[in-house]
């Protein structure tokens, strides 16, 4: 299963070694992380993407980490409401005469033309990792020259719906 | 006039080396394992300064050094400090570092690091040390500022001796140690991301009550948690209060004692038939402070399948993590033990499980044959049990000969039993024996080696002949790497792929030439005569003795099986 895993950790030198070499270590695979600061001094939020096999695996992965001591705080924020985005910047093959359709077809995405150039135009797209994935499909077909995607970053939303607790309901009960 | 004031500048300022040393001295250390070098130079200048603060041992190889402080922590319970230098010196120290990590064992290692303008460089004797170490540490730092430095030094003491103890490097690039500093510096320190939680949930404490009074095949899994948190009377009180049978893990052995009507001996693939049913069988498993590693579980498939598997643990991560657990009970094993002690008991009925458990100890116990003259390894170490009175710290390899001390030495108290459980070490019970007898002087230290394992370390012999240390090595010498010798013959069609070593030094000259008491014995009369006379002198010694080469460790549990099908049993 794909999980969003938040790591807030002191930002230190090697902490990022350390995280991505425990995980490494102990073959967790991770499909994306990035790093950033924070609104603290000092204090760094990693977001990881990873692939799990199963509830255990993941415990494992959210105790090995809190267990760093530069480790703060360790949230699977998958099952919350959360905003998630991703950035790609992605570099389309298109003389001029194209560049009008590329423009249609980015425009409901809501990304934009940041460079131009005789051969290319370079596009940036922010949004969920499929609204990322769809775009970058439909301008495939026009030649992608280059791309560059950050990988998520997220965090939960200020309010959490209340979803109402249903007690499993049994049959033998 | 000048010349003076000169004179108290420089006594009113120190440099990061005399800082550290300062730091170690609050830090109440007095035995430090370490090995000079380029980049550790002030700070061994610091402690020719300091002479007297601390006593200082040079190992011949930075590994036996750190094994030493291995040895040294386990029996004293304090933990053991190492100095090597950068580079090679640091590198060398890294299967100690590994061993500790995988044991639990706190350290606290300084490597010395090139100065902080080269590092980087591939400068001389540089490595990357944080890289190497920081999968196999608990913690690792490496100094950028002098102002850090006494911080560093407590917070690494800290985390190395607290929650679960294990080791921590600190590497000190060499200006840090030469720069002077005149101001004096704060060295409080805060850890919000290390908060080890060390009270047990009443909640949890609870329910494992529960499932103690509802239980009718309860079993006590002993791990090394309980010597670490020294809960070893804790664990007496709980086990006689309940009536529960216990099981120790290989590095368990002493927590409970190994003679008791209750204890089933260690468990694992060369535990006994009697703790490995019991295992299998229980219907509660109560696992105090033991990873159930893979040596002790066998197949998971198949370990305690009926169970309801109760789990303390100071380490959370360690919970869940092999054995699915439906009591999880994260605290510090005393104070588990100590709640758990509180509760009422009433109503047990443990007859039937006590019955089928003692029949199992009776008829089915460890055996082995014994030949008219040869020497027997199992015979062998039961015979250093009975002239130690079983009152010796034993520190051992990895092997053959670990299982043979593990299965008949019994300990009746913890730190008395130094051993490589985790990384399972070559080269490291010699060693570590010479720790466990600077941090012990009145005990007997015996360091059961394989004549593979003492070969790797064996230069260590300078420390005996320097300090005349009364450590008792004795070489369980079958001519192979045993237990190599026991998989090839059991599993590889008896192809003993450069696993016969037949070609040794002379151990008894070897010990002479540093001046240490060489014996050797190669028959049941000979070991009769010599042993009991050597082990009980203040000499330290050198025994070479001559075992059956084809003699293989049993009872066992081939890879991939379970407890229950254990080969090698004994049936009546």
């Amino acid at each position: 299963m794909r999980r969003i895993v938040t790591a807030i950790v002191h930002n230190r030198s090697g902490v990022l070694n350390r995280v991505t070499g425990l995980l490494a270590k102990r073959q967790f695979n991770i499909e994306s992380i990035s790093v950033g600061r924070t609104e603290t001094e000092g204090v760094s939020k990693m977001t990881f993407v990873v692939e799990v096999e199963d509830e255990r695996k993941l415990e494992q992965l959210t105790k090995q980490l809190n267990k760093q001591i530069d480790v703060l705080k360790v949230s699977d924020i998958t099952d919350k409401a959360i905003v998630a985005r991703e950035l790609a910047m992605v570099k389309v093959i298109s003389n001029p005469q194209i560049r009008n359709e590329i423009q249609g077809i980015i425009e409901p995405f809501r990304a934009s033309i940041i460079d131009v150039s005789k051969e290319s135009v370079t596009v940036q797209v922010t949004g969920k990792s499929d609204k990322v994935d769809a775009l970058i499909e439909l301008l495939r077909p026009y030649g992608i020259k280059e791309l560059a995607r950050t990988g998520l970053t997220a965090f939960t939303r200020g309010h959490q719906p209340q979803v109402a607790e249903f007690k499993p309901y049994s049959l033998l009960k | 006039m000048k010349a003076e004031a000169s004179v108290k500048e420089q006594t009113a300022t120190k440099t990061g080396a005399d800082l550290l040393v300062e730091a170690l001295i609050d830090q109440k250390v007095d035995t430090l394992f370490g090995y000079p070098g380029g980049a550790v130079l002030p700070i061994y200048d610091a402690i020719y300064r300091a002479k007297g603060s601390f006593d200082h041992i040079l190992p011949r190889h930075e590994q036996g050094g750190i094994h030493a402080a291995e040895g040294y922590a386990r029996v004293s319970g304090r933990p053991g400090v190492v100095i090597g230098t950068s580079g090679p010196g640091a590198t060398n120290l890294v299967t100690g570092i590994a061993d500790a990590m995988m044991d639990s064992i706190p350290l606290v290692i300084f490597t010395g690091q090139v100065a902080k303008g080269v590092i980087g460089t591939d400068a001389f004797q540089e490595s990357d040390i944080m890289g190497i170490t920081t999968p196999i540490t608990k913690h690792n730092y490496q100094v950028q500022a002098i102002e850090e430095l006494p911080r560093i030094v407590k917070e690494a003491f800290h985390i190395a001796t607290t929650g679960r103890p294990g080791p921590v490097v600190v590497d000190i690039p060499k200006d840090i140690s030469s720069t002077v500093q005149a101001n004096k510096v704060d060295d409080s320190f805060h850890l919000p991301g290390y908060q080890p939680n060390l009270k047990p949930n009443p909640l949890q404490i609870n329910k494992l009550h529960e499932a103690l009074v509802a239980a009718k095949k309860p079993v006590v899994l002993a791990g090394s948690g309980i010597v670490h948190a020294g809960a070893s009377d804790e664990l007496r009180e709980f086990v006689h209060n309940y009536q529960l049978p216990v099981t120790t893990t290989l590095l368990g052995l002493g927590s409970y004692p190994g003679n008791d009507d209750l204890s089933l001996g260690m468990a694992g693939m060369h535990g006994t038939y009697a703790a490995n049913i019991a295992l299998y069988e229980c219907d509660l498993l109560i696992n105090i402070g033991s990873r159930f590693d893979d040596r002790l579980t066998g197949n998971l498939k198949h370990f305690a399948p009926s169970a309801t598997v109760a789990h303390i643990d100071v380490d959370p991560a360690e919970i869940g993590k092999n054995v699915p657990t439906q009591i999880p009970i994260v605290s510090d094993a005393k104070a588990a033990l100590q709640s758990i002690n509180k509760k009422k008991v009433q109503g047990l009925d443990h007859k039937n499980w006590m019955a089928d458990i003692d029949h199992n100890k009776t008829e089915c116990p460890l055996w082995h044959e014994q030949p008219e003259s040869e020497i027997v390894p199992q015979w062998l170490i039961q015979k250093v049990y009975e002239y130690t009175k079983g009152e010796a710290v034993v520190t051992t390899d990895v092997g053959q000969h670990q299982m043979w001390a593990a299965q008949y030495y019994h300990f009746d108290r913890p730190n008395r039993w130094v051993t490589s459980g985790g990384l399972g070490t070559m080269g490291y019970g010699f060693p570590a024996a010479i720790g466990a007898q600077l941090a012990d002087m009145d005990s007997t230290c015996v360091a059961i080696v394989g004549d593979g394992g003492f070969q790797m370390t064996m230069q260590e012999l300078s420390i005996l002949q320097e300090r005349r240390l009364p450590v008792k090595v004795l070489i369980v010498n079958n001519q192979a790497l045993g237990m190599v010798r026991q998989w090839q013959e059991k599993f590889y069609e008896e192809r003993y792929s450069e696993s016969i070593i037949d070609v040794q030094p002379d151990f008894v000259k070897l010990a002479e030439s540093y001046q240490v008491p060489g014996y050797y014995i190669d028959s049941q009369k000979s070991l009769e005569e010599v042993l009991p006379k050597v082990l009980a002198d203040d000499q330290p010694a050198v025994i070479d003795c001559r075992v059956l080469q084809k003699e293989n460790v049993y009872p066992m549990i081939a890879p991939g099986k379970g407890l229950h099908e254990m080969i090698g049993v004994k049936k009546p």
